[in-house]
């Protein structure tokens, strides 16, 4: 991933700084002023906006995995429900059958998400674009059937309600806790995806995504590369189910339909396809959005009338700006950040130079 | 006897909706996620006619397809239109979202409660005895008349039609076909109705047998393997996937779990894109192509 220098007197003198996350001091002032303020977050914010805070961290997690397979291999997925249900089932039924506890049952869940990432990446090998989603989206069906085979099988038919993980005699139910743990993991996935990104893997991901014909002929290993993406990505997407499972302390299929993986797809559609930053920018909007049609209709005159509405409306306007984002900005909410950086950067001037130019 | 009815009930059912997936994909090389979604706003489009202005069945439900026809026009003028030239992929997303704005805008207008257009239009569903000791219901039969009709009328028209010649050309080479004078976005767009048509048939149908809500939509999602199975560019495949998707998903809920009703098509599904990923009846090149 080679980034542009930012400003115009910043210029590189070695791999090492190509190389390095962040390249200057403004960027690690700005790194460290940003953990201060997400530091500080849970001890200002109320409960429910920290709600919304863990929520938006663990929707983080899954599109980060998602961006690294689609936005970087390339290769569609329509399952990534059916991965994150794979992984909250795995820690349900451990906790109910073994009473297992978390730190085994994490490892399990990345574990059974790996082997089925195998499973899903399978068909790649064979099959290209439409055909790929839409074996990914056989398999999730495969896969929540299966949970829900169990949940009726076993007797938990509405859902299978699990413990909050414990330290020693400590229990972790408050938001706050919540908070760290999940901001921690949102922030080794980044660190992961960024790291693997800048490394052999990710140039090979984005020589197959570019064409995989060339890139066999480069000598890059084409069914192991896509077959790696798609453990790697299932792994991540199971983890955040498990941790999704947790969070909730319940478990059940319904949390798991085709609408959650359009919506990750909505995601980093959203956020901008091939960008972390995208990723992580989709699942904010995707996730708050919801609750930002809440309060747009709680704030409109006769406000009790909509209430019944409410989940009609969020579907159709999120349709609706699925819509929008994929007919009038492609590159998302990222393509938008860029032109804005763009304008100040040249300002007073309209245009990069043409030879200057990156992309 | 029973279950050689029920599968061809239920054959039925699928063709006639995989007929749509498969007039999309022939002609513009776009799989339509939102199918069942428009084969569901075809449903609702009989309540609203049969509430509003005739309470005559056949007036009622001629003015649904008639009106379901230009919502499928409309849909390719103002949306897919845009996306024609864009990644394959891109246009499958825009119909996913497509799907979901049709299904909250649904329940917005019509609200989440189930509807029994039958009722409302006075026919009486009777079951007909059959010999063999099997039974169908009146609308049953009339679907199983209806996709004869409609696949009869479709392989003519694609045969021996101006427009259906039109439309295999452009589904064979866009380029070409242009470059004959054939205009693109018309056929597109011809497509898009004839494909919302048959879906909306298939809605209203499903409706009057067995009530409207939103689990229709899962029907039409569960046709989709029917169509891909025989070949997504192939009628005849259409109606052979249908006929297979149908027989194992009518088999293996009777003899060994009820559940299985929603994964048996996609299960069919796996195994053909393991073996066939092309279908039975469908043109291999395209997936080969760097």
């Amino acid at each position: 991933m080679s980034r542009r220098p930012h400003a115009s007197g910043y210029f590189r003198i070695g791999y090492a700084q190509d190389l390095a996350l962040l390249q200057s001091r403004t960027e690690r002032g700005a790194l460290a002023a940003l953990l201060a303020v997400l530091a500080l977050f849970p001890f200002l914010a109320s409960a429910f906006l920290l709600d919304l805070a863990n929520q938006v961290l663990l929707a983080s997690i899954g599109a980060l995995a998602l961006m690294l397979l689609t936005g970087y291999a390339g290769q569609v997925s329509l399952g990534h429900a059916g991965l994150m249900a794979a992984g909250a089932f795995t820690v349900g039924i451990l906790f109910k059958e073994l009473q297992t506890p978390f730190w085994l049952t994490l490892p399990a869940a990345a574990l059974v998400g790996a082997l089925l990432g195998v499973i899903f990446g399978l068909p790649s090998l064979r099959l290209r674009g439409l055909y790929l989603a839409v074996s990914t989206l056989a398999l999730h069906f495969l896969v929540v059937y299966l949970g829900g085979e169990y949940e009726t099988k076993r007797g938990f038919s509405t859902g299978i309600v699990i413990d909050p993980p414990t330290i020693g005699s400590f229990a972790m139910t408050s938001g706050r806790t919540w908070y760290f743990v999940l901001g921690g993991a949102a922030a080794a996935t980044l660190l992961l995806c960024l790291n693997l990104l800048r490394a052999g893997t990710g140039r090979a991901w984005a020589a197959i995504r570019a064409n995989e014909t060339v890139a066999e002929a480069l000598g890059i290993g084409v069914a192991a590369h896509k077959l790696l993406a798609f453990v790697i990505s299932s792994a991540l997407a199971a983890l955040a189910g498990a941790l999704f499972a947790y969070y909730r302390g319940f478990v059940s299929v319904e949390a798991f339909s085709l609408f959650l993986s359009i919506q990750y797809v909505a995601m980093i559609i959203i956020g901008g396809m091939g960008s972390l930053l995208g990723a992580i920018l989709g699942a904010t909007f995707v996730t708050l959005f919801p609750y930002g049609i809440e309060a747009a209709l709680r704030a409109l005159p006769g406000a009790q009338r909509y209430a019944g509405a409410l989940f009609a409306v969020n579907y159709a306007a999120f349709g609706a700006v699925m819509i929008l984002f994929l007919v009038l900005e492609p590159l998302g909410l990222v393509g938008i950040w860029r032109r804005v950086q763009t304008y100040f950067l040249m300002w007073p001037f309209k245009h990069r130079p043409m030879a200057g130019r990156s992309r | 006897m029973q279950l050689a009815v029920n599968i061809v009930v239920l054959a039925a059912i699928y063709a006639l909706i995989a007929c749509g997936y498969v007039l999309v994909y022939r002609v513009s090389r776009v799989l339509n996620l939102a199918h069942g979604e428009l084969m569901m706003l075809g449903a609702y489009l009989l309540v609203m006619t049969a509430a509003s202005f005739s309470s005559h069945w056949l007036i009622a439900i001629a003015a649904a397809v008639g009106l379901s026809l230009l919502v499928g026009v409309l849909v390719y003028l103002f949306l897919m239109r845009k996306m024609t030239g864009e990644m394959v992929l891109a246009a499958v997303l825009t119909t996913v979202a497509l799907g979901i704005l049709l299904r909250g805008l649904m329940v917005l207008i019509w609200s989440a409660q189930q509807q029994y257009p039958a009722q409302r239009l006075e026919i009486t569903n009777f079951a007909i005895a059959l010999p063999g000791g099997a039974r169908i219901s009146l609308c049953a039969a009339m679907l199983v008349a209806a996709t004869a009709l409609v696949y009869g009328a479709l392989f003519a028209f694609l045969r021996f039609g101006r427009w259906g010649l039109r439309m295999r050309a452009a589904g064979q080479s866009p380029l070409l076909a242009a470059q004959r004078g054939i205009n693109l976005h018309a056929v597109y767009a011809l497509a898009w109705g004839l494909s919302t048509l048959t879906g909306a048939l298939a809605g209203i149908l499903i409706a009057l047998d067995s009530g409207l809500d939103q689990t229709m939509a899962i029907i039409g999602l569960k046709a989709f393997p029917a169509a891909l199975v025989g070949g997504l560019d192939s009628l005849v495949g259409a109606l052979a996937g249908s006929l297979i998707v149908a027989t194992a998903e009518v088999l293996l809920i009777h003899y060994v779990d009820p559940l299985l009703s929603e994964v048996v098509p996609f299960l069919v599904l796996i195994a053909m894109l393991v073996v066939r990923p092309w279908g039975l009846f469908g043109t291999r090149e395209e997936l080969d192509r760097v």
